[in-house]
């Protein structure tokens, strides 16, 4: 009798929890979304080299919260973002620690990037049919590395005006765009308080919002097309080829029966 | 996933009051965070109370339970198969959609709205994050002292605001020498000292008499004058060297130093535009050299180079 009691209670407090659950999940698919990202099917044989992507993630979340919690004390203006850093650096507490974060994760980001990038490389993942997928990692790595460029401004002190200079003048001499690049870097002729802003801004919101976009693409096919086994497995790296069905739709609105994502 | 679709069953609970004395009750307990614990109080327990009632209302009035999504199929009465075909109106096929142009028109209509709109939205947004960078400021004068702080062949590492309403970031430096006169007018050599490689400030390669050094304030800003006898300049980021002419004598600039214009008023020397430098030949006040709109570090102002370059740079960039 006993235990039957404490089964019932169980289902009971069970079912406490998966109401609000099952009422998110009727509305939204959230939680069938998070299952199905989480527990998707891997090959056997993947190795530490696999989570070099997860990493890079982490190591971009960690630029994000550090990144905000700084801009809270950054002041992007020539008289007082070096004071400003100074700040943050010598007198708030903690603030050493957040700016180191966000000044060597920074490095860790793009070093990490690399590696990511060297071992879908090594184990030829970047083939069919996940070439997009490695036109779209080329594009954060590119973003990634304008991220360091913009960021590098923002202490404002003589290494990061001159290197600045030295950086702005070398799209200067690109061909066709490099001239007209010059000017709108600086927001000016000259490099000045709104080269600052400018940087600041692009920084802040711009990149990272491309770069948010971009790694939920990234993800978003790495979830459709699955993780591919490495070069020494005996499972199939890739899906075999097929003949691309014809266009499931014409125009955007109408749909033709069968079509559709399926 | 599946979706929910077809399960026709309503979930609408019952009519219930409850929910409005819970509404009234969190109005209460904010007007008391404002007004006072009292009343907090109150709203607090109108809220608990009406919160109880209402969910013992939804639990005992046998409001059913949201299905799993994947007892939807199961579930008598529902749709066969209706989460494999979507939407269970019936889509289109093709004849139908050429047998409805106004449908095709309906369609081209919201995209051509959209991109109208988009545009008047976007073009300007763009307009003003790029055009504000190639308007041209107004060329500033700069006041750098009166002739006698300039001796006969002595170099002065002059520094100045070039756009005063910036501040300091504006400050820039010259090497100037006073030349004497040339055909009875003061000739002066004004060199930037932004290397014409990548732009780092070129350094005087000589002496700087930082003891001798004077300043001075003109209007709201003061001026910046060191002796310094060079033999020649040189940039620390790349290597690049000039002659004191400007001439490059090494390392990777392509042209020689950009220099000033400058005028004379009241026996003082005011700084004017910066201008780049083709051929230097010559030196001193005989120097004759050929005057270029102010380039970017690292482009080719004439010759050869300046025609290969497949885009010239617009004339002050």
């Amino acid at each position: 009798m006993a235990t039957a009691r404490k089964s019932a209670r169980r289902r009971q407090i069970e079912q406490a929890i998966a109401y609000p659950l099952d009422w998110l999940e009727y509305r939204s698919g959230l939680i069938g979304g998070v299952k199905y990202f989480l527990f998707r099917k891997v090959p056997g044989d993947i190795s530490w080299a696999h989570t070099l992507g997860s990493a890079t993630l982490t190591a971009f979340i960690v630029q994000l919260i550090t990144g905000v919690i700084l801009a809270m004390y950054y002041s992007p203006h020539p008289d007082t973002a070096y004071a400003s850093i100074q700040h943050i650096t010598n007198e708030l507490t903690l603030g050493w620690l957040v700016r180191g974060m966000h000044r060597w994760g920074a490095s860790v980001f793009i070093i990490l990037m690399f590696f990511h990038m060297a071992r879908v490389f090594i184990f030829g993942a970047y083939k069919y049919p996940r070439e997009l997928n490695w036109i779209v990692g080329v594009l954060l790595l590119v973003l990634g590395m304008m991220m360091g460029f913009t960021g590098y401004l923002l202490p404002w002190d003589q290494t990061a005006y001159w290197a600045t200079v030295v950086g702005v003048n070398l799209q200067g001499t690109g061909p066709f765009l490099g001239p007209f690049l010059v000017p709108v870097l600086q927001g000016g002729p000259d490099i000045g308080a709104e080269t600052l802003t400018r940087f600041y801004a692009l920084h802040m919101l711009l990149l990272p919002g491309a770069i948010i976009g971009l790694i939920t693409l990234h993800l978003w096919m790495v979830i459709r097309l699955g993780v591919s086994s490495p070069p020494w497995s005996s499972e199939a790296a890739g899906a075999d080829r097929v003949e691309e069905e014809a266009p499931a739709r014409r125009g955007l609105v109408r749909g033709r029966r069968g079509g559709g994502d399926a | 996933m599946s979706t929910p679709e077809g399960n026709e069953q309503p979930h609408v609970p019952p009519p219930s009051l409850w929910p409005v004395g819970f509404a009234v009750g969190i109005a209460i307990l904010l007007t008391g965070l404002v007004v006072g614990p009292a009343i907090a109080v109150l709203g607090a327990v109108l809220t608990a109370a009406f919160g109880f009632l209402w969910v013992r209302d939804l639990r005992t009035e046998g409001t059913p339970l949201p299905q799993p999504p994947d007892d939807v199929e199961t579930q008598p009465g529902a749709a066969p198969a209706a989460a494999d075909t979507g939407p269970a109106l019936p889509l289109a096929t093709e004849e139908e959609v050429e047998r409805f142009p106004r449908s095709r028109f309906l369609e081209g209509a919201t995209l051509g709205l959209g991109a109208a709109i988009g545009g008047l939205v976007t073009v300007p947004a763009l307009g003003f994050a790029l055009g504000p960078a190639f308007a041209r400021d107004d060329p500033h004068e700069a006041d750098v002292g009166p002739l006698e702080a300039f001796p006969q062949g002595e170099w002065r590492i002059t520094t100045f605001l070039s756009d005063p309403e910036q501040g300091e970031v504006s400050r820039r430096t010259a090497y100037v020498r006073y030349n004497g006169l040339r055909e009875g007018l003061p000739s002066f050599t004004i060199l930037s000292s932004s290397c014409v490689h990548l732009g780092c400030p070129v350094q005087p390669n000589g002496p700087i008499v930082e003891d001798e050094a004077e300043e001075e304030e003109v209007g709201d800003t003061v001026v910046r004058r060191i002796p310094t006898t060079p033999a020649g300049f040189g940039c620390p980021c790349h290597g690049g060297a000039y002659d004191v002419e400007g001439r490059r004598t090494a390392g990777p600039p392509v042209r020689p130093l950009d220099r000033y214009a400058y005028s004379i008023r009241n026996g003082r020397l005011l700084l004017r535009e910066a201008f780049s430098v083709g051929e230097v030949d010559n030196a001193g006040a005989d120097a004759v050299l050929t005057r270029y709109p102010r380039s970017i570090p690292g482009v080719h102002v004439d010759g050869i180079s300046r025609i290969l370059y497949p885009l010239p740079a617009p004339p002050g960039f």
